[in-house]
């Protein structure tokens, strides 16, 4: 580890933060229909809209409203997707002349997509025409994102002090998050990514004659359009196979601190927006610290183990002085490649600049464990509040106790029917996760998908089926993804990680919105302080990590501990 | 016709306030018997985390007997694992016994007042000359029956005809006997308390076997015990993670199969029960258990174990003046006359008026007019008494088309022909100023004077309202005096609000706005009046010696009518939940030294390398891992006597209160295993057992 390192992590963060608070505020702004300095410009456009669509943003909706909507949004579009996908080769936009996907691959990806996921089961560049993905992954990039959104807006309006309003309607904060943020987010970032040479054309492919003077076709196409909504939106499918890591989806350093920066900005303004929509703006503060505190822990993990290198290519007289460069790219470095490789998994986002497969053991296992632990830090967009929320809520509730009051958060008392939905939201991820993989692990169909063998093979399963349950896309490489078991398993795996977690979730938010608001006062559990941060931080390593430390002791534990005795796999 | 009772005496019955120490020998006997009694696994379901060890401990049990025949190697491992596993299941629920048979002692000293009586029930209502006896248990809601001297009360009712003393010891513990008699306040009588002077007429509301002291039985010995709220919501958790824990082992067959290494039965279930929450699931049901204990000792009865639960809860008390924040007994200490009247007249016109009033200001009023001034009026044959009422607020007598009055100041205004003189706004404004009480006093409608009566506010309790304060409870002084007087004496006391002249509307309507506010609201009172307002509260608190509706429409029975009690209880429910969330926080926090211990201890074979997780260098793995099961069951033990205890209790604020606890049952619950499961380690290698 280095110095100039840490600087760049920071001043990354720094970047973020210094962002994120305006635009948190902006976003509570937006969804509570007030007037910002867009309004001039979008308001005609929002008014056309709910006209045409016949929303009427002023009828809020019951929990019960909300999510029917949000599901509903979520069935059509995985239709709509399916087709696509399945029909592209009839449809425009298809210049390489693609044919469709299978049916169990169109499956998974749609899931993928509407999930939020992005998991890639297939390569994009050899598979996907244009048009698919644009009008059929771009799209659901914006509109699982804005669904996020909406999602935490709805629990969050929970909180708020007057009682009986509804969580919002669903139709409005879709429209208005997609309109107002998301759009000119992805055309700002997409502006800065063109003019740090990323592509954004029609054309399928360009040849190019190479140094040696041989010819050489790279596949190009509307790059950096998608980068930036797959990034804004915590989506992470890539235009190409390689992902981020590729010259033209990330050329430099530059466009990588615009990208990492564009991966946590929406998550991180995520609990400001809880904060002033709740009218709790320290509370909120109190959520982010301890996101940012967990996010600097673990990225100084991967960055540790990473620059650490390793022994055994020490021993053997191999230069390592810059550590572990296995599946990095030269250009980035190792802080930003350990900063990005914990941001796209402690958001839900999945894109990569760097092969997680060849991380090493402790770095792999960081990346592994961000996603275990719910993807809270600071998770994905709108997904990692909700989340976290569901941490607070149990912190609250195991801790609360010893103040004296039964447990309330934020004025809500918690009490039986929150913490039967939150262990029920809970308990999606340890059985997809530990049960998928075992499952898998068992099975013949599961063993061949492997690349490698013993505790590094089980890695990747684990790897698998954490990224798909936890809504994050990232792939640790080397696992063979299409096949029967793993294409429906993880497309089932995505599904509930998704929607299984957050039915329960708005549950929880139209209990806790039709519940008095107790005032606070001295006696009150302190929900705004540093030791509420410990709190929750240990709430979330101990409940939301330790059951994976079985599974991870089998992997990467254990890959580590051989390596360190000369053994490899 | 005479019917033979058991004589009650004050000194064989202690009252369930008497003392029992923490562990009491045939108690502990008792609870050893009833902790296997209860290992029955319909009575577990109760309890899902301690079932599920019971089912993994049967399933070892099983197996290891199974080696044990096919003289299998590792038979005698599995065997002492499920023989720790039985005595953690064993230990939770002799918990839970010890906790019930504290209270079951208590019970027993109030089950001798309820022996066989034999009621006289009256034939008919009005005559007191028929009576058939009937047996107490079959006496039915609304009959009327006779008590005379000696006898037992047969059954919770109400006095309609009589005036009589009677021991409440059986209850309250308190020797001296009390003054029942037909309406106004006191006249609700118990079952099982005795008559000692005099007789009474009592109608029965109680069904059988729903007395009062039915009621405590079951409420002391935990048999009617229900969940509380939060307890219920706890259980939940618990369940939840017994369930993901259950996930974890599980798929860690898979995995460690996929590994190479092969989980024995015994092995898996020590790592399940050792990571599922033992430690707070075998003790909940003690700690509330023992919660209301804690209440009986202080003499309060609660009817339900969420009133204690609402008691830790409650964020505004409301609190009587009299009796609680000052002594109460406010005494005469000057009059003022208005112009034209002189000090003899007024006093004249005072003691008369007060000559029916027989509470203590009134009576105080009388002998001050007798010592000061020489007044010493008769009471006149045909005087008619007007008693004080909540909404009059004035008392007094009519004599030979005359009338007295004396009273709450504005209220005698009223009866005053003509506004009242500066003078006398003047004196009544000093007066309040002081802190003390101005009466007026009025004699056939012509205003005479002002009675200033002195109040003494009680040594001690600005303290005790400023930790409250701490606390976040706010407190609301509850007063008929008038503002100026209340607001003296409020400031006196330290409280945070008042509420002055309340009629009883008023307080409701106080307790209703405060609710809206999302407070919750703990009240105390006797009179009938108050039952509306007790019925409202969150926490309703009724004197033992208050009427019977008051009593049934609060949620606990101060037996002690002491109405300062009210703190306490504040105090003994925060104390209850504090100890309830240490525990569970301790508990769980307990897992992270147990996955150091067993994980390396179970894939060592496959992965040398894990080797270097035994952070606590055990000895080997089956030491490590009988260790952790060991100290997995003794630390639900060693916990036993805090859960009855309870945490100790300090009214601070919530934020030093949560930084002391987590630091102790937090951070505390985190490292002290890793000592534990060291030194049983180091037990188990010098004893050679592992």
């Amino acid at each position: 580890m280095s110095i100039l390192g840490w600087v760049q992590i920071v001043l990354v963060l720094a970047l973020v933060l210094l962002a994120a608070v305006p635009l948190g505020r902006f976003i509570a702004r937006v969804l509570g229909g007030e007037r910002t300095f867009l309004s001039p410009m979008l308001g005609p456009v929002e008014r056309v809209t709910f006209r045409l669509a016949g929303i009427d943003p002023t009828r809020s909706m019951g929990w019960r409203g909300y999510t029917v909507a949000l599901l509903m949004l979520s069935a059509v579009h995985f239709l709509l997707l399916y087709a696509v996908l399945r029909a592209q080769y009839y449809l425009p936009f298809n210049p390489q002349g693609f044919t469709g996907m299978s049916p169990r691959l169109a499956f998974n990806t749609a899931v993928s997509f509407v999930t939020n996921t992005n998991w890639q089961a297939y390569a994009g560049e050899t598979t996907l025409s244009n048009g698919a993905q644009m009008f059929g992954l771009t799209v659901h990039n914006f509109l699982s994102a804005a669904a996020g959104i909406a999602a935490a807006a709805a629990v969050s309006r929970a909180f708020r002090r007057v009682r009986g309003d509804g969580l919002g309607n669903f139709w409005a904060d879709l429209v208005r998050i997609t309109l107002y943020v998301l759009l000119p987010l992805a055309i700002v970032v997409t502006i800065l990514l063109i003019a740090l040479g990323v592509p954004q054309t029609m054309l399928g492919s360009i040849d190019v004659t190479t140094l040696e003077g041989a010819k050489q076709t790279l596949a190009i196409g509307p790059v950096a359009f998608q980068e930036a909504i797959k990034l804004l939106g915590t989506n992470g499918g890539g235009f190409f196979n390689v992902n981020s890591a590729h010259p033209f989806e990330n050329p430099g350093v530059l466009s990588d601190i615009i990208e990492n920066w564009s991966l946590l900005v929406i998550p991180f303004a995520m609990p400001v927006m809880f904060g002033c929509i709740a009218g709790r703006r320290r509370d909120g503060a109190a959520l982010l610290t301890t996101m940012m505190a967990l996010l600097l822990v673990f990225t100084g993990c991967i960055y540790a183990a990473e620059t650490a290198g390793n022994p055994l290519l020490h021993a053997l007289g191999v230069s390592d002085v810059m550590g572990n460069m296995e599946g990095k790219e030269v250009r980035f470095g190792q802080a930003l490649n350990a900063l990005f490789a914990a941001s796209t998994t402690a958001t839900s986002t999945g894109a990569v600049i760097a092969m997680h497969d060849s991380l090493m053991p402790l770095g792999g296992l960081v990346t592994l464990l961000l996603m275990q632990l719910g993807e809270v830090v600071p998770g994905g967009v709108g997904s990692g509040l909700y989340s976290m929320l569901v941490f607070a809520l149990l912190a609250v509730f195991v801790a609360g106790l010893m103040v004296g009051r039964t447990p309330e958060y934020l004025g809500k008392k918690v009490q039986a029917r929150e913490i039967k939905l939150a262990m029920l939201a809970v308990l999606i991820l340890p059985l997809l996760i530990l049960g998928g993989t075992a499952i898998s692990l068992c099975t013949a169909s599961g063993l061949g998908s492997l690349a490698n063998a013993g505790p590094h093979g089980l890695s990747e399963m684990l790897y698998a089926w954490t990224s798909a349950t936890a809504n994050n896309g990232s792939a640790f490489g080397g696992l063979s993804a299409d096949t029967p078991l793993l294409d429906y398993g993880l497309g089932i795996a995505m599904l509930f990680g998704r929607f299984a977690f957050l039915v329960p979730v708005l549950a929880i938010a139209g209990s806790l919105a039709a519940k008095p608001t107790v005032p606070p006062s001295a006696g009150t559990f302190p929900t705004d302080g540093p030791l509420f941060v410990g709190l929750l931080a240990g709430v979330i390593l101990i409940l939301g990590g330790l059951q994976f430390l079985p599974a991870l002791s089998l992997g990467p534990l254990a890959e580590h501990f051989a390596m360190l005795a000369g053994k490899t796999f | 016709m005479d019917v033979p009772v058991s004589p009650m005496s004050a000194q064989d019955s202690a009252g369930p306030a008497g003392t029992i120490a923490l562990f009491d020998g045939p108690i502990l006997l008792r609870a050893t018997r009833d902790a296997f009694r209860k290992l029955d696994p319909r009575h577990l379901l109760r309890n899902p985390v301690i079932f599920v060890t019971e089912v993994v401990a049967i399933l070892v049990t099983v197996l290891g007997g199974r080696d044990l025949v096919t003289a299998h190697a590792g038979a005698g491992f599995a065997l002492s694992i499920a023989a720790w596993l039985w005595l953690t299941v064993l230990f939770a629920t002799f918990a839970e016994a010890v906790a019930e048979g504290r209270g079951r002692a208590r019970a027993d000293t109030l089950r001798r007042a309820r022996t066989d009586v034999m009621a006289k029930v009256l034939v008919r209502p009005d005559d007191r000359a028929f009576w058939k006896p009937t047996p107490a248990n079959e006496l039915k809601r609304d009959s009327i029956v006779l008590v005379e001297t000696g006898d037992l009360i047969p059954s919770d009712g109400e006095v309609v005809e009589g005036v009589a003393s009677v021991n409440e010891s059986a209850i309250t513990g308190e020797s001296a006997p009390v003054i029942r008699e037909a309406g106004g306040d006191r006249s609700a009588v118990t079952g099982g308390t005795q008559v000692v002077s005099d007789w009474l007429l009592v109608r029965i509301t109680a069904d059988p076997g729903g007395t009062f002291i039915d009621r405590m039985i079951s409420l002391v010995e935990g048999a009617a015990r229900r969940k509380t709220p939060n307890e219920i919501a706890l259980d939940i958790l618990l369940a939840g993670l017994t369930i993901i824990f259950l996930i974890a082992v599980a798929t860690l067959v898979g995995l460690a199969h996929y590994s190479g290494s092969v989980l024995g039965i015994p092995v898996l279930a020590a790592l399940l029960v050792t990571l599922i929450p033992t430690t707070i699931g075998g003790l909940l049901s003690a700690i509330g258990i023992a919660g209301m204990d804690r209440l009986i000792r202080f003499n309060v009865v609660a009817t339900s174990g969420r009133a204690v639960e609402a008691a830790g809860d409650v964020d505004l008390l409301l609190l009587d003046k009299t009796g609680t924040i000052t002594f109460g007994n406010r005494m005469a200490a000057g009059f003022h006359p208005v112009p034209g009247v002189d000090n003899r007249e007024l006093a004249d016109a005072a003691a008369t008026a007060s000559l029916g009033d027989e509470t203590p200001e009134g009576r105080s009023v009388v002998s001050f007019a007798r010592e000061r001034h020489g007044a010493a009026p008769e009471l006149p044959a045909d005087a008619v008494l007007v008693p004080f009422s909540a909404n009059t607020r004035v008392s007094g007598l009519d004599s030979g088309g005359r009338s007295w009055r004396k009273g709450a100041v504005d209220s005698v205004l009223a009866l005053s022909a003509v506004p009242p003189p500066p003078e006398f706004t003047a004196a009544v404004d000093r007066i309040a100023r002081a802190g003390g009480t101005p009466l007026g006093v009025v004699a056939d409608g012509r205003l005479l004077g002002a009675i200033e009566l002195k109040d003494i506010v009680k040594p001690g309790i600005r303290e005790r309202f400023a930790a409250l304060r701490r606390m976040g409870i706010r407190t609301v002084m509850i007063t008929g005096d008038n503002k100026v007087t209340a607001a003296a004496i409020a400031a006196e006391a330290g409280v945070d609000d008042v509420l002055a002249q309340a009629t009883p509307q008023d307080k409701l309507d106080y307790i209703r706005k405060a609710q809206a506010d999302g407070r919750l609201v703990a009240m105390c009172g006797d009179g009938t009046n108050d039952a509306p307002a007790l019925a409202q509260a969150d926490v309703g608190v009724a004197m033992q010696t208050g009427t019977q509706a008051a009593r049934e429409a609060g949620n606990m029975v101060d037996l002690d009518s002491d109405p300062t009690k009210l703190i306490e209880v504040v105090e003994i429910g925060k104390q209850l939940l504090i100890t309830r969330g240490s525990l569970t926080t301790f508990s769980i926090a307990n897992d992270v030294s147990k996955y150091f211990a067993i994980l390396p201890a179970i894939f060592v074979a496959t992965y040398p390398g894990l080797q270097a997780l035994n952070v606590m260098r055990l000895h080997s793995p089956q030491s490590a891992i009988l260790s952790a099961v060991i100290f997995n069951a003794l630390i639900i033990v060693a916990l036993v006597p805090l859960a009855l205890r309870g945490v100790a209790f300090r009214p601070l604020g919530a934020a030093a209160l949560l930084r002391r606890n987590l630091l102790i049952y937090g951070l505390g619950g985190l490292v002290a295993p890793f000592a534990g499961i060291k030194l049983i380690d180091l037990a188990l290698t010098i004893l050679g057992v592992a």
